[in-house]
This record gives structure tokens, sequence and C-alpha cells, in this order.
């Protein structure tokens, strides 16, 4: 342990504002590129249950066509 | 080698694969991402120069060096995707591209912030932010030319040319901005140039390399099977695959 | 048509090109009148002053030549794609990176050339001191083939898309990075009188792989614009 207490762990030295700011910038960033790849999956489910509505109604409607 | 490899030019099985390995790459990557940087922040000792200010290396070494690694894995898929035209390979520089441009945003982030207490200003015209900037704007030139084009396809080869081209200058761009920094001799920072880490430092770091590498291709690996299903919506098993076969039926 | 060589496919391009192009000689003239333009803002921006002014001199005119060689870049293979004619060039016998480098060609031709041309004009206005302008001059005819060669990699990949403007420059300009920095390295070096040899003879290797290696890359281009 580098530190004898808590609070100087966050003071980091006297740097604590750098050290903080670039890890937390960092988490930041790989925090959003996990965010939109979850997000991603939920749109990609949207887009999927879309397109097969979109499919059914056209098979429906071609059912109608040919009943007719 | 080729009969082996074969399946896995196609959608399905690559997403099966990539589905396999995930889950270990994701858990292995947080596990040793989690240690490394507790370490590296609490445990190991301060610089005898630089303070506490040095515990920036554990991200910022790793970021820098898997965004240039990112860069050459990119443009290596882009060459398999040109010449052997497989559809998995122009995927994947989609799916590394928006990775890799996050991994060198952050190189560039933490390098400022590092910057600041050590040189004194949050940006430096030193050779290495230079080139890390100029990699930065290649990154976005790729992901713009991608997402440019309707379809997706001709996106993705437009793109991996263009990842080509620019992994042929970037050995050049890198030189010409070593050797413009020494003409110009602004100020020429020295600070990296320290002796060799000591061992209580280095194990942290290297755990927090290992991290970063399983992070880098866990986020790939996703990305990747995210774009396999974009890019085959229309098929049976991408509908089970994201509807269920209960609601199927 | 099964014995045409290389050469006359180049020169029939070049022709042709020339030949349109000569039609609408304001595309050529508008880049130019551009770089003039933009020279003109420099001494008002930033003050008429002979010191401040040559120092910056090689440096400006450097970067108002990666502009306007931006400018005029949508066009090289724009025309030829929305007519078809870009689909019959690639299904000439001869390989397309031919033709290719016969488009960097005449592209150089028609915006380089003139520009290398401009080149004491913008001189003189922002008062580069004498000694650097043969190095500039030099610089600008061993690295204007380089800015039509990359230029035509961004246009190729570019052309399907009808709105490439931002995007090509986006594209292009991290590209050019080295050459603006060994060129402004061979004037600043002509200026204080120290050898320049070795930045112009990396200019000139930067020219020679980028003819070679670039029409390769433009045809491949082409292939996936036109599909």
């Amino acid at each position: 342990m580098a530190f004898s207490s808590f609070q100087e762990f966050i003071v980091m030295g006297g740097y604590g504002f750098f050290v903080w700011l670039a890890f937390g910038g960092t988490f930041l960033g790989l925090g959003l590129l996990v965010l939109r790849s979850v997000v991603a999956r939920r749109h990609l489910e949207k887009a999927c249950a879309d397109h097969m509505r979109r499919q059914e109604r056209l098979a429906r409607r071609q059912k109608q066509e040919r009943s007719r | 080698m080729w009969r082996w490899l074969h399946p896995y030019a196609k959608g399905e099985a690559t997403y099966r694969l990539l589905g396999h390995w995930l889950p270990w790459l994701a858990i292995s990557a947080a596990l040793s991402l989690l240690v490394g940087i507790v370490w590296g922040l609490a445990f190991a000792p301060p610089d005898y120069q630089q303070g506490d200010s040095y515990r920036i290396i554990y991200i910022h070494v790793p970021a820098a060096i898997f965004s240039m690694g990112a860069y050459t894995g990119m443009a290596i898929t882009a060459l398999i995707a040109l010449v052997w035209q497989i559809r998995t390979a122009e995927w994947a520089i989609a799916a590394i591209a928006p990775v890799g441009a996050v991994l060198t945003a952050v190189s560039l982030f933490t390098g400022a912030v590092w910057g600041k207490p050590m040189w004194g200003t949050w940006w430096e015209w030193d050779a290495r932010l230079t080139s890390q900037l100029i990699l930065l704007f290649l990154y976005l030139g790729v992901l713009a030319l991608y997402y440019a084009f309707d379809d997706k396809r001709t996106g993705a080869k437009a793109a991996g040319i263009l990842a080509l081209v620019g992994v042929v200058n970037v050995p050049i761009i890198h030189y010409s901005v070593y050797w413009w920094n020494t003409l110009h001799q602004g100020a020429t920072i020295t600070k990296f140039e320290k002796p060799s880490m000591a061992t209580s430092m280095l194990i942290p770091l290297l755990i927090c390399l290992l991290g970063f590498a399983l992070f880098t291709a866990a986020m790939i690996c996703w990305r990747l099977r995210h774009e396999i299903l974009r890019q085959e919506l229309h098929r049976p098993w991408v509908q089970q695959e994201l509807i269920g076969q209960e609601k199927l039926n | 048509m099964n014995n045409v060589t290389t050469w006359q496919v180049i020169s029939t391009i070049i022709a042709r090109d020339w030949r349109v192009a000569m039609r609408r000689r304001s595309d050529i003239l508008n880049p130019l009148l551009f770089v003039l333009m933009v020279v003109t803002l420099f001494p008002l921006a930033v003050g008429p002053g002979p010191d401040v002014l040559g120092r910056i001199a090689a440096g400006v005119i450097w970067v108002v030549a990666l502009l306007s060689s931006l400018l005029g870049s949508e066009r090289l293979f724009r025309d030829d794609y929305l007519d078809g004619t870009l689909e019959q060039l690639v299904l000439l016998p001869t390989p397309l990176a031919v033709t290719a480098l016969a488009k960097i060609i005449i592209h150089w031709l028609l915006s380089g050339l003139p520009l290398v041309i401009l080149t004491p004009v913008c001189a003189l206005l922002l008062k580069l001191p004498m000694d650097g302008w043969a190095t500039l001059m030099l610089t600008l005819l061993l690295g204007t083939p380089i800015l039509s060669a990359l230029t035509a990699i961004g246009a190729a990949l570019t052309v399907s898309l009808g709105r490439g403007g931002a995007l090509l420059s986006l594209l292009l300009l991290p590209l050019f990075i080295p050459l603006i920095i060994f060129a402004s390295a061979a004037v600043e070096g002509a200026l204080v009188g120290a050898p320049i040899l070795g930045q112009v003879l990396l200019l000139a290797g930067l020219m020679v792989l980028t003819l070679t290696l670039a029409p390769l890359a433009v045809a491949a281009a082409i292939r996936v614009s036109v599909n």
C-alpha cells in the first residue's frame, strides 16, 4: 500500500485532480463504448421485429390478393 | 487450415464462435483491469520524480499501444477483406474502427491530463502527441467513410481501402512528425525516456496492458457480433437469435 | 481494339480529359483564384510586416495549395461516373491502374502545374525572401503530383456518394501531413542557408512511392464505387 490513509489516496500527493480526471475520462470513454454496444443490441431487436412484422403484413396481403 | 477456416466466412458460424469467446474475454478483461488499476493506483510506489501523477501511465500507455494495435489489426482485416472478399472481414473493419478511435481518444485525453502537471501545458506539439492526433483523424476518416454509404457492403470495402492507404502512410507520418519535431526544436520532451521502470511499478502496468488487450478483444468480438446480426437481419437464424424461438411460433 | 498499348490508353485519356476541361475553363481557374484570394487574406489578417509574412509565407502557400487541391477534387471522377464513362473505363482490357495513373496525370496537369506557375506571384505577395523561391517551387513541383495522386484515391472512394465535399477533406488532409512537413522544412532550410538536399530527396522519394502505389488504390476504389 503506497498510501497510509484514504484521504491521502484521494489527494494523490497533490496530483489528485489530474489522476482522477484521467481515470474518470478513460472510464467515461470506455463506458460509453460499452453502453453503445448494449443499446445497439436493443436497436437490432427492434429492427428485426419491425422487419418481421413487415414481412408478415406483406405475406397477408399477398394471400388476400390471391384469394380474391 | 483453409478447410478449418472456411465455415467462419459465413456469418452464423462466426457469430456462434464469438459468442463462445465473448464471456471469457469480458470476464478476464474486467478482472485484469480491476486488479491492474487498483494495484497501480493504490499499491504501486510513487515515482521519485513525478510523484503520484505517474499513475496515469497505467491507462495512458495501454490505450496508446492498443490504439495502434487496433489500427494494424483493422488494416490486416481490410487486406483479407479485399483480397479474399470475405464478408466477415469486411464487417470486422466496422467493428474495430470505433474501438480503436475511442482508445486513441483516451490516450490523447490522458496524455493531455498528464502533460498539464508534468510539462505545465495541456497540449504540447510533441511528436508522440501529434502522431497520435493524426491517428485519431485516420480513424475518424475510416468511420466517416463507412457511415457515409447507405450500402454497408460498399462502405466497408471503401473504408477498408482507406485503412490500407492509411497504414502505408502511418510510418511515413510517424517519422515525418518525429523529424519535424526535432527540426523545429520547440520543446523536446525527454521525460518519457527515464530509466527503466522498477519491477513494483512494471507488474501492474503489465496487468493493465493485458486488461486493455482483453477489453479491446472483447469489444471487437461484441461489436462484430452485432455487425453480423445487422447485416444478416433478414435471415431466419438472426430472427431466431434476436426475437427468440418461442415468440416466432 | 485488342492491341491497344498502355501508352495509347494513357495518352487517349489525357487528350480526352484535356479537351473536356478546356471547354469548362472556369473549373481550372476557380481554384487558382481561390489561392490568390486566400493569400491576399493573410497580410490583412496578420499584418503586412515582412518579418511576420516572410516567416509564414512558405507554410501559408503550402496550406493553401492543399486546400485548393481539395476544391476541384470532387470533379476528378464525378462527371465520368454520372455519364457512365467510368464503367467503360473499368471494362478496358488494360489494367485499371493504368487508367487511374492517366487520371492522376491529367489532374496534375490541370490543377498542380498551374499552381506551381502561380507560386511566384504568391511568394511575391507574401514577401517570401528570394532565397526560398527556388526551393518553394521545387517542393511544389515534387509535391503537387503527390497531392493529385492522394486526391484521386479520395475522389474514387467517394465518387458514388454524391455528397463527398467535407468527407473528402476529412479523409485526405491527414494523409497530406508528411508532405507539408517535408516541404516547409525544405523551404525553411533554404531560408537559413541550411542544406536542403535531404528534404528534397525525401519528397522525390515520396512522389515516386505515391505514384507507384496510388494507382492501385485508385483502381480498387473505382471497382468498389462502380460495382
